[in-house]
């Protein structure tokens, strides 16, 4: 019972010719992801977003940056409920070049207090808080305005009539990230997701229905076979979705793309993850009505909770840890990643995830499934 | 060595024992057809054969492999065309018989299978827009691209119109002619008359007669019958004169029981004796109908009518 790629390639062929016959086969795999983008793209673009996330490194150890940084931080000291500023900040160890750190983490948006400032502050020296931003980010937008009303507030607070703190801006990452950036991550993502967890719900109970996998039960293709050929389709819709996404997200809506193998690794092993996961569904589930309702359990909360349609740093942080179990966090996650950031080490971790996923999906959908009797 | 060997094969579904025991043995170049009214239990059989389904008790060898334990070899040398036979919506005849050749790695021309089993004008059509008998026949032709020596046809004309039906006969007796062994279930009794070298009918699980249909007619018929237009004075005379059985028939017809052939001249030379008018004279025996109507009862017969 080796692995033929004979077989699998003829069980490809048959079913790609099928996909490309079929009208929802060809709206799913060329039209879909057009109009995806386009109203996304149109509905989305120049919007604002709600929470920012503002890293803060510190290098005064006296009490007046702290009360600033309270007062900028309003009365709560982490993310998770309504910040009166609307920033979120992340304290960043002092020994760290900040630069660097904030492109680690794929952020533009940061402050910087100078050592001397609780002693520049109560001898009244002028001294200068420092704001990192990307100055074609609404995010960046916010964080500056926000800083600047603070330190006036904080001068008032101080010694009436003087200004003595400022705000000094500093340039932080070279791109300028719109929405539209991280549309296009998050919405291959979609794709990757929908039609092949769809597909394979719907074949799951249709095939049992009539029969077919009966039939090919009496031929000597395997499951493997069976389920490595429809993996390698998808991976090939999912390209095909990169692709026609990426030049409407460029040429339509200017959109900036780092092109680079990372891109690769996550249109492989999205499918793969989903696909295994589809059929693991379509097989647990014993009649097509309960097939199509878990698979809706499943496909749901994914598609709107993984960053699929908006950052998942700009949702709540409830939300953020719901993300953080779907799989699909892992592979919007990892492209943005490669796609926007460049930034391979935690790419690789997301990738890591998903290759782990994948196998132990794979593995139960190829037990579990059964193609003879039922 | 038989082709198939069946002996106490038993099936359970639940509480429903669908396989009752049954035993039987096909022979290599047979064509053996499994009668029998719906739920009788012929799929459930011929899905054990194939090595779909695991039975619950007996044992089973087709070409001498356990179809359950050894089936991923066995499906190489067997062709399939399961009830109501589907496939995928958008390949073409051709198409289809390509993808088997690959699956299977036997080069086939699908022009000569198209050919064979008389569907070359499809050749192109996609599989949903072929009609009930087209799609049969590409099932026939799926089913003979491994070149099988055993071929299960489970009701392949069910639902086919008479044209489409004969066309598929003409198909499985080239099959037999070609020395292939041919297991085909029906509940067309005419089918089976027409094609099978042996037959089994099966009800409720379990086999009640077996045989060439000649040795089923004789078993569970009534014999030989000399059908005749007379009066009812015809009866009186026969029972009056002669040792004769004797009954009346619808329409004023009358039916002698024949046992042997002094019984035929007894019953001629009565007739012209009597000096009743009479008229269309034959001689009937009981159809394989007859006989099924009478082993399977009422039941089977109301569902046959109904399938």
């Amino acid at each position: 019972m080796a692995f033929s790629l004979q077989r699998m390639l003829a069980e490809l062929k048959v079913y790609a010719r099928g996909n490309v016959r079929s009208r929802e086969g060809f709206f799913f795999t060329l039209i879909f992801p057009i109009i995806l983008i386009l109203l996304f793209g149109a509905i989305f673009s120049g919007g604002g977003v709600s929470q920012v996330t503002v890293y803060v490194q510190n290098h005064d150890n006296g009490i007046a940056s702290t009360q600033f940084l309270s007062a900028l931080n309003g009365t709560s000291s982490d993310c998770s409920s309504s910040v009166s500023s609307g920033l979120c900040l992340k304290s960043v160890p002092a020994d760290l070049n900040f630069s660097q750190y904030l492109s680690s983490h794929s952020a533009s948006d940061g402050i910087v207090i100078p050592a001397n400032f609780t002693i520049n502050y109560s001898e009244k020296t002028p001294v200068n808080v420092t704001v990192y931003g990307d100055p074609a980010s609404t995010t960046s937008a916010v964080v500056g305005g926000t800083v600047s009303e603070f330190v006036n507030a904080f001068n008032a607070y101080g010694v009436p009539g003087l200004a003595h703190v400022g705000v000094s801006s500093q340039t932080a990452v070279s791109s300028n990230y719109k929405y539209i950036d991280f549309l296009i991550p998050g919405l291959v993502g979609f794709a990757a997701l929908t039609s092949p967890m769809f597909a394979l719900v719907n074949i799951s109970s249709t095939y049992r229905r009539d029969k077919v996998f009966k039939l090919l039960s009496l031929t000597p293709l395997t499951k493997t076979e069976w389920l490595i050929s429809k993996i390698v389709w998808y991976i090939g819709t999912t390209v095909v979705s990169f692709i026609l996404m990426s030049l409407v997200g460029v040429y339509v809506f200017g959109a900036h793309i780092v092109v680079n193998p990372g891109i690769a690794m996550f249109l492989v092993i999205g499918p793969f993850f989903f696909v295994s996961l589809g059929m693991l569904v379509g097989t647990i589930s014993n009649s097509p009505e309960s097939a199509a309702v878990v698979g809706n359990l499943v496909t749901f909360p994914m598609m709107f909770l993984s960053g699929t349609f908006f950052p998942v740093s700009s949702m709540p942080m409830y939300l953020q840890g719901i993300a953080h179990i779907l799989p699909l966090y892992y592979m919007i996650d990892g492209l943005n990643n490669v796609m926007i950031y460049g930034n391979y080490g935690p790419a690789l971790f997301d990738a890591g995830i998903l290759v782990v996923l994948s196998v132990i999906v794979f593995a139960l959908a190829v037990r579990f499934f059964r193609w003879r009797e039922d | 060595m038989p082709a198939i060997t069946v002996e106490g094969l038993v099936r359970n579904y639940g509480q429903l024992r669908a396989v009752d025991g049954i035993s039987f043995s096909v022979e290599k170049g047979e064509v053996f057809s499994l009668l029998g009214p719906n739920g009788a239990g012929k799929t459930t059989t011929i899905e054990i054969l194939e090595g779909l389904r695991q039975q619950d008790g007996g044992s089973v060898k087709v070409l001498d492999l356990d179809p359950w334990t050894k089936g991923y070899e066995l499906h190489k040398r067997i062709g399939v065309i399961p009830q109501g036979f589907k496939f995928l919506d958008y390949p073409t005849p051709k198409e289809a018989i390509l993808y088997y050749g690959a699956l299977f790695d036997k080069k086939v021309d699908p022009d000569e299978m198209l050919r064979r089993v008389i569907l070359e004008d499809a050749a192109n059509i996609w599989f949903q827009h072929l009609s009930g008998g087209q799609k049969q026949k590409l099932g026939m032709a799926l089913s003979l691209v491994n070149d099988p020596e055993v071929i299960f046809l489970d009701e392949p004309t069910t639902g086919l119109d008479p044209q489409a039906r004969r066309a598929v006969w003409e198909v499985i007796r080239k099959l037999k002619n070609e020395g292939r062994t041919v297991m085909l279930t029906t509940h067309y009794l005419e089918e089976a008359e027409e094609l099978a070298d042996k037959v089994a009918i099966m009800d409720h699980g379990k086999i009640v007669a077996a045989g060439t249909t000649e040795e089923i007619e004789n078993k569970y018929g009534s014999g030989q019958k000399l059908v005749v237009k007379a009066k009812e004075d015809l009866l009186k005379f026969l029972q009056e004169n002669t040792k004769l059985k004797a009954e009346a028939l619808p329409n004023g017809f009358l039916a002698i029981s024949l046992r042997d052939k002094d019984d035929a001249l007894v019953a001629l030379g009565a007739i012209e004796e009597s000096g009743v008018e009479w008229g269309d004279l034959t001689v009937k025996r009981d159809s394989l109908e007859d006989v099924f109507l009478r082993l399977v009862g009422p039941e089977g017969q109301s569902e046959k009518e109904s399938a």
